[in-house]
């Protein structure tokens, strides 16, 4: 059996409100967590992103000015100097399929949508400390790899091309996406 | 903390993409324990969260009020982008924090109003009794919490609301697919 050894976590936290900041403070605490740095928007948690070098981020999606979203793709950077492959976990009172889609093109690692439970937190911060996924690198998409499974019933053209070089011209996912939205 | 220096990358290139994987940098943090020493880290963060509970009210209570202040300034200055989008933030923040605060009927009129902000091709075009409804209801069911039938009424009010907002929302979008798809469409928070 396994065990995550939380006092070894250092986590960043992302949410303009307070009350939920101490929600989410309080059930950090308990699961074993030392170490929650808190930031109320976005800009301010990326600086604190790139100076404390938190293992694991959780944020709200809805903010002023900078958002969990904007945060998400802000920290996805794959030739930033910081971290670009820190496990990301959007918590959000946001709970339609569509914005899971944007969230995970933005390169969100988990999507936890409110309210919260100490289950459902617990559960996606073990999912990616012990399933961590291989991250995927295309022209307009930097993150965890979006595929969970393998489907081989799958039927429909191949998205991902091997072999030969060969150039497709599709319109970025996550412009497609945040356009519908 | 848990981390070592990163692991070195391995990456693997197809035509239009690479596959980039490294060793799990926070393996470390996976520690393998006999069954018998396995603890309850939810349990114990549950029992964290019910020491808080008496706080609920009151955090409810700012949140019900920040709404309301937010609908005060709509109806001072009309729907500018700054006011239109207090209001949704603090609609948002209600939807999302009010059944763990213990007030689920007034996160389900939380969400409706969200709806009616987010869906309406014209805010100005919402009949105002419709926004003003949501959050008198959403103040009262805070308020209220402790009579006795608040419960069973304030679930009634909320859905009654939903119904209403639906209802608008699906003419006013009767022409625009891609909002009535998504009003349509089911939320992923499963029906308890």
């Amino acid at each position: 059996m396994y065990r995550i050894d939380f006092n070894k976590l250092r986590f960043l936290i992302c949410d303009d409100n307070p009350h939920m900041r101490r929600i989410l403070r309080t059930l950090l605490h308990s699961f074993g967590a030392r170490e929650a740095y808190e930031s109320e928007d976005g800009a301010t948690a990326l600086e604190m992103y790139t100076h404390y070098v938190p293992d694991i981020v959780i944020t709200d999606w809805a903010m002023p000015i900078f958002d969990g979203l904007e945060l998400a793709q802000m920290i996805r950077q794959p030739d930033s100097k910081g971290n670009p492959y820190a496990p990301i976990i959007m918590l959000t009172g946001h709970s339609d399929k569509r914005r899971v889609t944007v969230a995970r093109d933005a390169g969100v690692t988990e999507f936890l949508a409110k309210p919260i439970s100490a289950k459902g937190l617990y559960q996606r911060i073990l999912n990616v400390v012990a399933n961590p996924r291989p991250f995927i690198k295309t022209k307009t998409y930097f993150g965890p790899d979006r595929r969970r499974n393998t489907n081989n019933a799958y039927i429909g053209p191949e998205r991902r091309i091997g072999g030969e070089m060969e150039v497709m011209q599709q319109p970025s996912l996550l412009d497609k996406a945040r356009s519908s939205v | 903390m848990a981390k070592e220096k990163p692991g070195k990358l391995e990456v693997t290139s197809f035509a239009d993409h690479h596959v980039i994987t490294q060793p799990n940098p926070l393996r470390k943090v996976l520690l393998r324990v006999p069954e018998s020493d396995l603890d309850d880290p939810v349990g114990r963060a549950e029992k964290a969260l019910a020491g808080l509970s008496g706080e609920f009210k009151n955090w409810m209570t700012i949140e019900a009020d920040r709404l309301s202040a937010a609908h005060a300034a709509i109806l001072r200055s009309g729907f500018t982008d700054d006011a239109r989008e207090e209001l949704f933030r603090a609609a948002h923040d209600i939807k999302g924090d009010a059944a763990t605060f213990g007030f689920p009927s007034a996160g389900a009129a939380a969400e409706s109003l969200c709806r009616i902000i987010e869906h309406a091709p014209d805010l100005d075009q919402v009949p105002s009794d419709l926004i003003r409804h949501h959050i008198n209801a959403i103040q009262a069911i805070v308020r209220e919490r402790t009579k006795l039938d608040t419960a069973a009424t304030a679930g009634v009010l909320s859905r009654s609301l939903r119904g209403i907002a639906d209802e608008f929302l699906t003419h006013a979008n009767r022409d625009r697919p891609e909002h009535l798809e998504a009003i349509l469409a089911p939320s992923i928070i499963p029906v308890e």
